[in-house]
This record gives C-alpha cells, sequence and structure tokens, in this order.
C-alpha cells in the first residue's frame, strides 16, 4: 500500500514537478530577458554590440558566459545526481532521469563548458598577445560563436521538448541506435555536437592562421608567449580530432534516420567501430580542453611569481609530444574491448608515455614559483590549487593505463574521479584561473578578491572532499553510472560524504557569481586604470583594458620573449607614441551570422524530428546565406585618426 | 615571401618584391584566405581518411547482400574517372588563364570544368539509382552503408564545388579579374584539384579493389 502510494508519488508527482519545473524556470528566464531588453530599449545595443560583433574580445566574452551559464546548468545536474547517491535507495531521481541527466552532465561540460570557456579564452588573449587587430578570418569567428550558441540552445531544449539523450555523454552504439533509443533524444545529441563541431573546426583553422601569419614584427615562434604556444597547438589537434567527430555522428545518425549500418549488430554493421572513432576523436579531445589550461597556467604562474617562465624550450617540446602522442592513445578507453595482449600493450605504453611531458611541464611550473617573489591572489590559487589537483589525475591515469589493471578499475566510480581530477583540477581551474587573470583586459575593472578567495576556498575544498571518496568507493567496486545501490556494501557513508563535498562546490560557484555581480557593482573602486594591473609580462597588458576596438594603435616591434616585460625594464624599445597614427583597417560588422546559426538550429531541430521539409529549408537557407557571402565585396572600413586618437586619449594615452 | 604586417598592420600594404606576386597572393586577406584554405583541406582530408578506413573494415560484410564484385561497372567507372581527370585539367588551364588576365579565357575554361563535373555527377548519380533498383540500397549491408557514404560524400563535395563555380563565374563576369575574384579562382582550382586527388584514392581503393578482392 505505502510502497504503491511511493511509487505514484515518485512516478507522477516528483517527475511531473521536476520536469514542470524546469520548463517553468526556462520559459520565466526568457520572458524576464526579453522583458528587461524592452523595458531598457536595449534591443537595438544588443543586436548593434554583440549579436553582429566580429570583435575577438566581445566574441570572447559571449563565449565565456555562455560556458559560464553551462557550468550552471551542468553544475545542476551534478547536484541532482549527487542527491540520488547521497544515500543507499534513493528515489530523489527515477532510472531513467538519472540515465538522462548524466548525459547531459557530461554532454555540457565537455562540449558547451569546458570548449567554449577554452575558445573564449583563445578569443580574448591570443590577438592581444601576438600584437594583432584581429584574428585572421573574423566574420568565420562570428560564424564559429553562433554555430556553438545555436547548438547549445538545440541540446539544451531537449530537456524539456521530446527528452533527453541518455546513452551517456560517449553516446555508445548499439544502445544508442534506432533499436535501442528510441525517440529523439539521441537524435538531439547528434545534431547538437555536429552543428558546434563544425563551429570548432573552424575555430581551429582560424586561429591556425591567424598565430601563424598575424604576430607582430619580431615576434618569432620561440618568442611567443606560452598561451598562444598552447593554443596554436591545440588547433592543430582540433583540425586532425575534429572531423573525426563530425563523420562519426553522422554515421550513427544515418543509422538511426536512414536505416544505414554503420554500428548495428545486424546486416554487417560493428558497434565497436563507434567507440573506436569516438575516442579517436574523444582522447584527443581531452588535450583539446587541458592544453590552453597548460597554457593559463604558464602565464599566471610566471606573471605572480615575477619570473620567467622556467624551461621555455621544454615546455614547447611537451606541448607538441603531448599532442603527437594523443593520437596514439584512443584504446585506453576500452582495454576491456579484448584486442588481445598486443594491442593494448602498445596503448598501455604510449598513455603512460604521455606522462612524461606532462611531468616536464609540472616540473617547470614549480621551478618558475622556485626562488620567485610569489604573488597570492584568486587567480594565483587557482593556478596553484591545479598543481597537486592535476597531479593527482596524472598519477591515476598511469594507474589506469595499466591494461590488466583496468580490467578491474574499468566503468568504476575510480575512473570517474579521475577524469573528474583532470577536467575540473585541471581544466575548470585553468579556465577560472585565466578568467581571473584576464578578466580586467576584458572588462576594464579587476575582480573582488575577498569574494574571489571565497569562492576559491569553497569549490577546492568541496572539490576534493567529493571527489577523492569517489577514488575509494571505485575502487570498493561501486560502477559509475548506477542510479542507486543498495545498503550494506559500506558505499553509502562515502557517497554521503561526497554529496557534501558536491554542494561545497555548488557554494563556490555561487560566491563566484556573487563576487562577479558586487565587481560589476563597484566596478569604478576596482577600475584598473593602467592596463597593466598584475606587472604583466606579455603585450595583452601593453594596451589600455579594456582593449579598444583595433587593440593596438601603433603595432609593436618585439625584440625578446615576455616582450612587455623587456619594455617595461628598458631591455628594448617601448611603442613610440610620437610615430603618426594611421587609419586602422577593420572589419565590418555583419548579422548573417547570428542568422547562419538560426538557419543550422532550423535545420538541426528538422533532423531531430526527422521533419525533412524543415531540415531542407535550413540546409537552403545556409546555402543561400553563403552564397550572399560570396557576393559581398564591402566587407571592410578604416577607422580614422581622429577617432584613434580620441579613444586613446579617453585610455590616457596621449 | 613575408607574410607579416608592417609596423602598422596596414594591410595591403606589402610592397611586391623583385620576384613578382601572383595576383591572389598579392593582399593580406588574399594569402591569409589561401593559408586558411589549405588548413581547411587539411580537415577535409581527415575526414575522407575515416570513410575511407570505416569502408575498408566494412568492404566484405556484405550480410549475404550483392558484393563490390556483383556490383561495380568497370566502363562506369573507368568514364567517371577519366571526366574528373580531365575536369581537373581544365581547372588548371582557367587558372593559368587568370594568371595571364584572361577574363574570358578563365571563364570558358571554368564552364567547361562545371560541364565535366556534371558528366562525372550524372554519372553517379545513375549508377547510384541503378544499385537501387537492383536492391542494393544502404540499408541493405554494412558494405552498402560504407560504399554510399563515402563515394556520396565525395560526389555532394563535387556537386557543391559546382555551385561554387558557378557563383565565381558570375563575379569574374560583373567584376573582371582583380585581387578577390583571382583568390577565388585560385581557391576553387585548390578544392577541385583536392577532390581530384581523394578520387584517385576512390578509384583505386573502392573500385579497383573491388573488382578484385
Amino acid at each position: 500500500m505505502f510502497e504503491a502510494l511511493f511509487q505514484y508519488v515518485n512516478h507522477n508527482l516528483i517527475k511531473n514537478y521536476m520536469e514542470y519545473g524546469a520548463d517553468a524556470s526556462i520559459v520565466m528566464a526568457s520572458l524576464g530577458i526579453v522583458f528587461v531588453l524592452t523595458y531598457f530599449k536595449k534591443w537595438k545595443w544588443l543586436w548593434k554590440e554583440w549579436l553582429t560583433t566580429v570583435d575577438h574580445k566581445k566574441i570572447g566574452i559571449m563565449y565565456i558566459l555562455a560556458a559560464i551559464a553551462m557550468l550552471f546548468r551542468g553544475g545542476v545536474d551534478a547536484m541532482m545526481m549527487r542527491t540520488q547517491l547521497a544515500a543507499p535507495n534513493m528515489h530523489f531521481l527515477s532510472a531513467e532521469h538519472y540515465d538522462q541527466i548524466f548525459t547531459t552532465h557530461g554532454t555540457l561540460m565537455i562540449l558547451f563548458m569546458a570548449m567554449p570557456f577554452v575558445v573564449g579564452l583563445m578569443n580574448i588573449v591570443v590577438p592581444l598577445q601576438i600584437g594583432a587587430r584581429d584574428v585572421a578570418f573574423p566574420y568565420l569567428n562570428a560564424m564559429s560563436f553562433w554555430l556553438f550558441f545555436f547548438a547549445a540552445l538545440l541540446f539544451n531544449i531537449s530537456f524539456v521538448w521530446g527528452g533527453s539523450p541518455d546513452a551517456g555523454w560517449s553516446s555508445y552504439a548499439p544502445l544508442a541506435g534506432a533499436h535501442y533509443s528510441v525517440g529523439p533524444g539521441e537524435n538531439y545529441y547528434l545534431l547538437a555536437l555536429t552543428i558546434t563541431g563544425i563551429g570548432t573546426i573552424a575555430t581551429g583553422i582560424n586561429f591556425l592562421v591567424t598565430i601563424l601569419r598575424l604576430r607582430a614584427p619580431g615576434m618569432t615562434l620561440l618568442r611567443m608567449p606560452m598561451f598562444t604556444w598552447s593554443v596554436l597547438v591545440t588547433t592543430v589537434l582540433i583540425i586532425f580530432a575534429f572531423p573525426v567527430l563530425a563523420v562519426a555522428l553522422i554515421m550513427l545518425l544515418m543509422d538511426r534516420l536512414f536505416a544505414a549500418h554503420f554500428f548495428t549488430v545486424s546486416a554487417g554493421g560493428l558497434p565497436m567501430m563507434w567507440t573506436n572513432l569516438f575516442w579517436f576523436w574523444g582522447h584527443p579531445e581531452v588535450y583539446i580542453v587541458i592544453l590552453p589550461a597548460f597554457g593559463v597556467m604558464s602565464e599566471v604562474v610566471s606573471t605572480f611569481s615575477h619570473k620567467r617562465l622556467f624551461g621555455y624550450n621544454a615546455m614547447v617540446v611537451s606541448l607538441v609530444s603531448i599532442a603527437f602522442v594523443s593520437f596514439l592513445t584512443w584504446v585506453h578507453h576500452f582495454f576491456t574491448m579484448g584486442a588481445g595482449a598486443a594491442v593494448n600493450s602498445f596503448f598501455s605504453l604510449s598513455t603512460m608515455l604521455i606522462a612524461v611531458p606532462t611531468g616536464v611541464k609540472v616540473f617547470n611550473w614549480l621551478f618558475t614559483l622556485y626562488r620567485g617573489k610569489i604573488e597570492i591572489n584568486t587567480a594565483m590559487l587557482w593556478a596553484l590549487a591545479f598543481i597537486p589537483t592535476f597531479t593527482i589525475a596524472g598519477v591515476t591515469g598511469v594507474m589506469l593505463a595499466a591494461a590488466p589493471a583496468d580490467y578491474q578499475y574499468h566503468g568504476s566510480a575510480f575512473l570517474v574521479s579521475h577524469f573528474h581530477y583532470a577536467l575540473i583540477g585541471g581544466v575548470v581551474f585553468g579556465c577560472l584561473a585565466g578568467l581571473y587573470y584576464w578578466w580586467p583586459k576584458m572588462f576594464g575593472f579587476t575582480l573582488n578578491e575577498r569574494w574571489g578567495k571565497r569562492a576559491f576556498w569553497w569549490f577546492f575544498i568541496g572539490f576534493h572532499v567529493c571527489f577523492f571518496p569517489m577514488y575509494i568507493v571505485g575502487l570498493m567496486g561501486m560502477p559509475r553510472r548506477i542510479y542507486t545501490y543498495p545498503a550494506g556494501l559500506g558505499w553509502g557513508p562515502l557517497n554521503l560524504i561526497e554529496t557534501i563535498g558536491a554542494y561545497a562546490m555548488g557554494v563556490g560557484f555561487i560566491l563566484m557569481v556573487v563576487d562577479i555581480a558586487l565587481s560589476t557593482l563597484h566596478r569604478e573602486q576596482l577600475k584598473d586604470v593602467t592596463g597593466d594591473p598584475w606587472d604583466g609580462r606579455s603585450l595583452e597588458w601593453s594596451v589600455p583594458s579594456p582593449a579598444p576596438e583595433y587593440n593596438f594603435a601603433r603595432i609593436p616591434v618585439v625584440e625578446g620573449r615576455d616582450a612587455f616585460w623587456m619594455m617595461k625594464k628598458g631591455q628594448t624599445q617601448r611603442v613610440d607614441q610620437s610615430e603618426t597614427l594611421r587609419p586602422i583597417h577593420m572589419p565590418n560588422n555583419s548579422g548573417r551570422p547570428f542568422l547562419i546559426g538560426v538557419a543550422f538550429f532550423v535545420a538541426g531541430y528538422g533532423f531531430v524530428f526527422e521533419q525533412y521539409i524543415l531540415a531542407i529549408i535550413g540546409l537552403l537557407a545556409i546555402l543561400f546565406m553563403l552564397a550572399q557571402r560570396s557576393f559581398e565585396y564591402n566587407t571592410d572600413h578604416f577607422i580614422g585618426v581622429d577617432e584613434i586618437r580620441h579613444t586613446e586619449a579617453t585610455a590616457g594615452r596621449l | 615571401m613575408s607574410m607579416s604586417l608592417d609596423v602598422h598592420g596596414l594591410p595591403q600594404s606589402r610592397v611586391s618584391n623583385t620576384v613578382e606576386t601572383p595576383l591572389e597572393f598579392s593582399t593580406e586577406e588574399g594569402s591569409l584566405k589561401i593559408f586558411g584554405f589549405w588548413a581547411f583541406l587539411a580537415q577535409d582530408m581527415i575526414l575522407f581518411a575515416t570513410l575511407f578506413a570505416t569502408y575498408l573494415i566494412l568492404h566484405n560484410h556484405t550480410a549475404g547482400g550483392p558484393t563490390s564484385k556483383d556490383l561495380f561497372d568497370v566502363k562506369g567507372f573507368v568514364i567517371e574517372t577519366v571526366l574528373l581527370l580531365t575536369s581537373s585539367f581544365t581547372c588548371g588551364l582557367a587558372t593559368f588563364e587568370m594568371r595571364k588576365g584572361n577574363v574570358k579565357g578563365t571563364i570558358g575554361w571554368l564552364m567547361v570544368t562545371v560541364l565535366l563535373g556534371m558528366g562525372f555527377v550524372g554519372m553517379e548519380v545513375s549508377e547510384f539509382i541503378h544499385n537501387v533498383s537492383i536492391g542494393a540500397t544502404i540499408s541493405r549491408s554494412a558494405f552498402l552503408t560504407g560504399f554510399y557514404t563515402l563515394v556520396g560524400t565525395h560526389g555532394s563535395h563535387v556537386s557543391l564545388g559546382i555551385l561554387w563555380m558557378i557563383l565565381i563565374m558570375i563575379q569574374l563576369w560583373r567584376r573582371g579579374i582583380n585581387a578577390v575574384t583571382a583568390r577565388k579562382v585560385f581557391i576553387i582550382g585548390l578544392y577541385w584539384h583536392f577532390l581530384d586527388v581523394v578520387w584517385v584514392f576512390i578509384f583505386t581503393a573502392v573500385y579497383l579493389t573491388g573488382r578484385v578482392l
């Protein structure tokens, strides 16, 4: 009787309550945004200043805002999972809901949080660090952003419209095939990832060309700041890894929609081929997000140790070798496939090999700190927390790389903890260090240190409280992706501790948002008037904060590493302020990248629900707009000398 | 050739050296876009490499359906090959005429390229239609899934290339040969030759091998 009542409440009330809650909150938030924009008459401003912009700094800011929003959404998913697992036999979520939530959590955090965060930092920083006025292809850059944005939108509406994907973020076949994943959920995953993947490939090409071709005179490759180096290597990884994902996604989509047989069990398909293709992208993808975080680390550690980066050349060599070896390790994600001793041994060794260049980097950061004049602030705290946390990830990674032992760890909570140490301890800590470090360059004021440090401690301690017990419970045999577990296995207490840690991380996130809100409110007191709040070393600190639209009124000449530091120390010439200004050539804004994003959304939606007329309309609209662009010849303008002089004078530079 | 901006970051201010820079490379924008397109081709190469790998693995997974020996028609794919290889040559002639500054010659050879490309696509479509009519559809077996996807992806690349080439011909007609249109002719040439190279691999790894193994 009670059981039946409980089941009824569980299945109808809680589930519906949650779904309606999600629906209602999305509708309310959208209405709220519309109301605010209309009330303050900001529609035109939004369109002119943001939606049509091709300025790499604004695009970077939009990427990061979107990433923080997705961090929130993915974080709520995580909280719900941790609540469900806090004790044995919980019924907070149903099995079905739990599957959807761990799938969307993983997908969102990797593709729609880590990726845009990293790409956002690249956008803001790279052109400024190399002394360029924008990226090589600003219009394409805007397109990349809008493809990401509308892909994220498409993925997020799945929760309230048709059902979320529930086959895991790795979406293994045949589970994700038409036979076992009925309904549009899996289609959402495939289409959203395809669309954002196209944008990412374009970003890879864009930044490769930018870094190789647009560096200021004198900035040889071995004079580039380490963040720029990490981005250069990342772009190569993107160009070689993302097409594999795109192809795999389209193949699975064809299996689902057109009864093709790539990964089916019948008619000769090979389900394990999906696993191979997915991880052939998936492993380099880990480095696509972690290498830029390494780059941020190098910048932050060197700046706040007030020392040159130790072992610059070794850092470059290790970046390149990590990137190379990352393409040779994908099978370690499924040693249990049973490829045989020889194959598993090869992938075991190649995986362990990656620990060598990674270790080189860790030691270089430590030696940079050694005898430095260390300054502790929020950015530096995130960077310092990165080193031990990421090292634990590395050590457990080597444990997992031992193929025979992996048969024990595979699919356990131990693995889940390992990659969270890598992706939170590495990527998120790195990105947050970057956010605090470059915030003044983005907005012209620094973030409040007191709240920043509070946020850091809550998040950092919460992280270890959440994930360290997960290693132990994993070794005790707890598998991943189970929605509940029986009492009496001894997992309960550790899981409860994990949940407490997760909530502490949530508090940390809220405190960070509070920090951003308060600092924005008090931005006049926190104003960065010098453009160089941290006594920085690279060129982005030589321009005013926030950087003017054209970045550099006069392009600097670089004569060594840490170009701006050398100028400040009088070792090299500063930019000659008396030199005559010349008009600056800049790209025009355009609304088309936004509209192309909309068209991709329409096409994607059409494929998700197999409404092919809609899909074809979307695809034709894309082709039409690409053709329109081909006929566009007035694509840029000049900023006059008077305007430059006025802007520079306002920033106190004349 | 030096590719950096001058000290003031002005585009189009690169001084042409004693060795004459081709028109399509003469502006900063032109040389950036050509380099960017090479990077695009690199990712497209990976895309095709993935499709090739998949096809080769699935080649014998015919699930009791038609095999490559049953389906591939020597005469048909040889003619397709001749058409596409010739079109690559005529596309090269178009670039050659563009370098000489001859608008009509450029458009003319591009037109020939488009017609040859259409012939190629037409033959491929009829091959597919014939296969489907005898029951060799994409859902018949994993082999056919891999085959249609690989060859079809190449075919749709060629079709998009044809549309793109027509857009460029219209622009050449309206604007003549200048730094921008020259760059566009050069880039579509890169794209077309790349598709030709991919076809050489399809010819060898899919059709020739498929007749034998």
